[in-house]
């Protein structure tokens, strides 16, 4: 059956503030079963609090044999912004 | 004992039909619905022990809720008939929870306000559950019955089966007369309107049937549900107070 049915990726929010995350995929016929199976698979543990799904097919991806043209930061080690400090209030970065 | 009675039906209608349902873990058609169907087991399983949990200490003979589950046999179980049917297949199985659920989301809606705590705090749980069982059964009997030949002819055949157990989810059994529980006639249109609503869209129709059968309440039910019993209960009855 899977074979006819679309394949869709699950991404949970755990909380407010916080970004969705890519935890997996699913197979459903259309998106209102892709939401439902997502928070039957997905979030049985208290996960989070919001689904997003999306149709795998709409996702372009990049070639991974392609990833050494990705930058290599190496030395630039001001490309990571770890010498803020970064105020209580602003909560989760 | 009127309330005692009355939670016990409850219990039973919410213990038969999570067992008819956990009967699909494994069989699933899709990995998806096979995490699906124990879930929507587990919570009306959840219900049902709160239920006997409570009805236990309202009888004060000492029973908790694994004696009132396990060590009653079938013409003591007080559960409606639709719950007892078999799964059959998908239409069949999506279809019972839709009516089930579509009467009972109604129905812990009305607990809510409820004056006992208990009742209350059962309902606060089972309405959000009840909610999603509506929606998840049915957009199943939309797609099964807008579906293909196959899936239209088995969603249609579902619809003339259960149709005759229908009628007697309304019936008051032993809790008339008691004031801490929603009246269950009282629930008719709100759960006609649920079913046309999902019926239009299956482009299904639903026909009230003339002899509705009743007799889960006074202990007659369908030969399904010894069977069942036999098979939930073995473990218990063979090993008596087991635990893990």
């Amino acid at each position: 059956m899977s074979g006819e049915v679309p394949l869709w990726e699950v991404f949970i929010r755990p909380r407010n503030g916080l970004a969705h995350k890519h935890v997996g995929s699913l197979h459903a016929t259309d998106e209102v079963m892709a939401l439902q199976a997502a928070r039957d698979v997905y979030t049985r543990r208290g996960e989070g609090n919001s689904i997003w799904v999306v149709a795998s097919n709409a996702i372009t991806a990049s070639d991974p044999d392609q990833a050494g043209e990705n930058f290599e930061p190496g030395e630039k080690i001001y490309r990571h912004p770890t010498f803020y400090e970064i105020p209580d209030e602003v909560g989760h970065m | 004992m009127a309330l005692f009675d009355a939670l016990l039906e409850l219990a039973d209608d919410h213990l038969v039909l999570g067992h008819r349902v956990s009967e699909w873990c494994g069989h699933a058609p899709m990995l998806e619905e096979d995490l699906a169907m124990p879930n929507m087991a587990l919570d009306v399983i959840g219900t049902a022990r709160s239920l006997y949990d409570y009805a236990g200490k309202v009888e004060g003979a000492g029973r908790d809720e694994d004696d009132l589950a396990y060590l009653r046999g079938e013409r003591e179980y007080r559960n409606l008939l639709l719950v007892e049917r078999p799964n059959e297949d998908f239409a069949h199985t999506m279809l019972r929870q839709l009516y089930f659920a579509a009467f009972m989301h109604p129905y812990w809606t009305a607990a809510l306000t409820s004056q006992d705590e208990t009742i209350q705090g059962i309902a606060g749980k089972a309405v959000k559950e009840m909610a999603y069982h509506i929606r998840h059964a049915g957009e199943w009997v939309v797609r099964l019955g807008d579906g293909t030949e196959e899936s239209a002819r088995r969603m249609a055949d579902a619809v003339q089966s259960l149709s005759i157990y229908v009628g007697e989810l309304f019936e008051e059994g032993a809790a008339e007369g008691v004031d801490v529980l929603p009246s269950r006639a009282a629930i008719r249109d709100e759960w006609l309107a649920t079913v046309k609503r999902v019926f239009d869209e299956a482009g299904l129709t639903f026909e009230d049937s003339k002899f509705p059968q009743t007799g889960g309440r006074s202990g007659v039910h369908g030969e399904g549900l010894g069977h069942m019993l036999a098979e939930m209960q073995s473990v218990h009855r063979a090993h008596p107070g087991a635990t893990w």
